[in-house]
């Protein structure tokens, strides 16, 4: 009996959480929109998003197999299919399939397994292979589909993204989803019901996306004042482009932001006046991807500047 | 509802045995008492092999200030003096006593008349705790008559009573409550006179709402004592928390002690411990004990004499169940695990559980994530992943910057880790490293 007793310190219990289980409820906070990518974009979307999870999948199990020689089986935390329908999320519609295969290995090959894996890595896989592919193939990835060509794939008739000429859109279409743009960003309503969901599960705290959103709404609130022929208005800003998938999906991803609420808030704000200041002044119509990738490489500074609040230590009374 | 403010966690409650009365354990064959029971010195022997003792003689002496003597729980003869390995892990001196008949001191009222009035003088009423051996019960052991001495320039203002029963499983204060609540009230008076204070507080955990209806309908008649319902929040039953929790001040880090805010904290069952060695010259050498676990036939809550061995309050909870994994001398979160069952009965035994051999493997460790939920959850506003790892690296000196040494120990990190990273055997590791640094440079100065 005793030589089978078990001895460790405590606590001897558990919450039962896990990495597998936060990653179950992003992917289905992640439903709503690519539910809503299908019904936009029709086939394209479904083999879009097929082939991104597919070879983000295959990319990180052959690397974890063949190059790292790791038996543990990282598969079944599901992190590899989150990035791959990160990834989907971020591509248009009609992109060819070998672009689609080469933004998973720079996300899984490049940016998350040469930093040691899952919790490892310095900046986003997917936003990272976003912009990676953005620049090598400027063209292909800044055409989008136009909404409802079910069955078209690398036929489908496209536009530039709304983003560049936003001031003359609707606000409805933009709200819904009925406009152009990659997989998973045109509708700001099913992103905002994943947002519930996280928020929800305790996935996330609301830190990040409400401050991006924040920040967002009232810079391009005041400029929009100031120029208001210029300037869209603030609700075209917040429902238009990758704003809202960034601010929900991509600048919470646990491993590449601030561990405190006061970092987060930083963080957050931060990504807000970089978005601002790209889709306004710069030379790209969106600016989310930049700005989320440029606050990553600020993540640990923040880190070592936002201390928790210590107990006992500038007590209120 | 009041709380305390940073982080907590909120594990399964699993209070499989509340509402079970409290039941007197049978003697043991023989008890055995480690002369180490509390924080502070060692007791003195002052018995040796073949002395008679009865139930409630002294066995062994404080060994200074900050300590406690031993009181035997039994009548027979002393067989030896030996060692024996205690709910720590190691092994402690220990007297052994071979138990015949049932025979107490004469001083001992045991009556269950309950006795109101005490026209003793605080010091009077301190000096008794003292001679009877109480140390506080809830599990940290520390000798109630040396926080019932203010150290010079301090000052009480309160009494915080602790029944706040955090650890999942444990429901000895519980059922204590609820059978002893006028005993509680004077003894939470007492305690309030010894250091001279007119206010007085009990904090009970919202999910022993018949514990809370029952105190304050008792408490009536002791306007000065107010029942603070709390939060159902772990670790709520923490020192710095409940007094953060029911008074509203943060005590300052160590070397600083409650009375720097002005409170002095007992648990319920200590509380209970001073009515009966007050009133009834009753020395502390008795508890109840919760021996409970998912697969124990009748988990109980048991008066038990100090020196039982546990496997004893197994046997009278149903048996030990085929598939136990480990042994948990305490609660869940801050109990230990212990080697075996031979392991007797002390002061601060609050419990004994039994988790099944599925319970007790801890979850495949992964990466880190990242995901903040452990600096989310520490109640002393730390980074326990950034602790673990300086830990893991050696970096004591970070440790240290980092506020380290204000880690109470209590679990909610590890507990909350999605990833199963063992953060707090880490931090321990690194806390106790630091500890022995700090020490070091004092003694150079």
């Amino acid at each position: 009996m005793a030589n089978k007793l078990k001895l460790s310190l405590s606590p001897h219990v558990h919450s039962g959480d896990s990495v597998s289980k936060n990653m179950r409820w992003v992917i289905i906070a992640m439903l709503p929109a690519m539910l809503w990518s299908f019904y936009a974009f029709g086939l394209g979307a479904v083999i879009v998003t097929a082939t991104s999870v597919a070879s983000c999948v295959f990319f990180e199990w052959a690397i974890n197999k063949f190059i790292l020689k790791n038996d543990q089986c990282t598969l079944c935390d599901y992190s590899a299919v989150v990035t791959g329908i990160l990834l989907a999320f971020n591509l248009p519609a009609n992109l060819p399939l070998y672009i689609i295969i080469i933004g998973a290995l720079f996300a899984l090959g490049v940016v998350k397994m040469t930093f040691g894996g899952l919790g490892c890595n310095l900046f986003n896989p997917a936003l990272a292979a976003r912009v990676f592919l953005l620049i090598s193939f400027p063209v292909k990835m800044t055409m989008f589909p136009e909404v409802g060509q079910m069955t078209a794939y690398a036929d489908a008739v496209t536009a530039a993204t709304p983003l560049a000429n936003l001031a003359k859109t609707d606000l409805m279409p933009l709200f819904m989803g009925n406009v152009g743009g990659s997989l998973g960003e045109v509708s700001a309503l099913c992103l905002l019901i994943g947002l519930i969901i996280l928020i929800a599960t305790r996935t996330i705290t609301w830190h990040i996306p409400v401050s991006i959103l924040a920040t967002v709404f009232a810079l391009t609130g005041l400029l929009h004042i100031a120029y208001p022929v210029e300037v869209a208005t603030p609700w075209h800003h917040l429902f238009g482009g990758g704003l809202m998938l960034g601010a929900v999906f991509m600048a919470t991803d646990y491993v590449t932001s601030p561990m405190t609420a006061k970092g987060q808030l930083i963080y957050g704000f931060c990504i807000g006046f970089l978005t601002v200041a790209i889709r306004v002044f710069g030379a790209y119509p969106e600016g989310m991807s930049f700005a989320i990738l440029i606050m990553n490489a600020f993540v640990p500074l923040i880190n070592n500047a936002c201390k928790p609040q210590r107990f006992a230590k500038e007590v209120k009374k | 509802m009041k709380t305390f403010r940073i982080g907590g966690v909120h594990p399964a409650e699993n209070k499989l045995s509340a509402g079970k009365k409290i039941e007197p354990m049978a003697l043991p064959k023989q008890a055995v008492f480690p002369l180490s029971q509390h924080i502070g010195a060692p007791a003195v022997a002052c018995v040796a092999k073949g002395d008679m003792v009865k139930v409630g003689t002294k066995i062994a002496d404080a060994g200074g200030f900050v300590s406690a003597a031993i009181f035997s729980s039994v009548s027979g003869k002393v067989a030896k003096i030996d060692s024996i390995i205690d709910a720590s892990g190691y092994r402690k001196p220990a007297i052994f006593i071979d138990v015949i008949g049932d025979e107490w001191e004469e001083s001992i009222d045991r009556s269950e008349e309950l006795v109101t009035e005490c026209a003793l003088e605080p010091a009077e009423i301190v000096a008794k705790i003292k001679n009877a051996g109480i140390v506080g019960m809830g599990g940290a052991c520390f000798p109630t008559h040396v926080k019932l001495t203010p150290p010079p320039g301090s000052k009480a203002e309160c009494v915080i009573i602790n029944a706040v029963e955090c650890e999942p499983y444990l429901t000895a204060d519980h059922q204590l409550m609820l059978e002893k609540p006028e005993q509680i009230l004077v003894g939470v008076s007492l305690l309030m006179k010894a250091v001279n204070v007119t206010k007085g507080y009990i904090g009970i955990e919202n999910n022993k709402p018949d514990a809370i209806a029952l105190m304050r309908e008792k408490a009536a008649k002791y306007p000065n004592i107010e029942i603070v319902p709390l939060k159902v929040q772990y670790p709520q039953g923490g020192e710095k928390q409940l007094i953060d929790a029911v008074i509203g001040r943060q005590v300052p880090n160590p070397p600083a002690i409650p009375i720097a805010v002005g409170a002095v904290v007992q648990n319920v069952g200590t509380a209970y411990a001073v009515y009966e060695a007050v009133i009834k010259n009753k020395p502390l050498f008795e508890r109840v004990v919760t021996v409970t676990g998912k697969a124990l036939a009748n988990s109980s809550n048991l008066l038990t004499r100090m020196g039982t061995p546990m496997n004893m309050l197994i046997e009278a909870a149903g048996g030990m169940p085929e598939n136990t994994g480990k042994i948990i001398g305490g609660g869940p979160m801050m109990g230990k695990a212990l080697l075996n069952a031979e392991v007797p009965i002390c002061k601060g035994s609050s419990g004994v559980l039994l988790m099944t051999e599925e319970e007790s493997v801890r979850g495949k460790e992964q990466n880190c994530i990242r995901c903040a939920k452990c600096v989310g959850a520490c109640p002393m506003g730390l980074e326990p992943y950034l602790l673990a790892k300086l830990g893991e690296y050696n970096d004591w000196e970070r440790a240290e910057n980092e506020d380290i040494m204000t880690c109470i120990e209590c679990g909610c990190c590890t507990f909350t880790c999605p990833s199963n990273r063992p953060l707090l055997d880490w931090i321990r590791l690194a806390k106790n490293t630091v500890g022995g640094i700090i020490r070091e440079r004092n003694m150079k100065k």
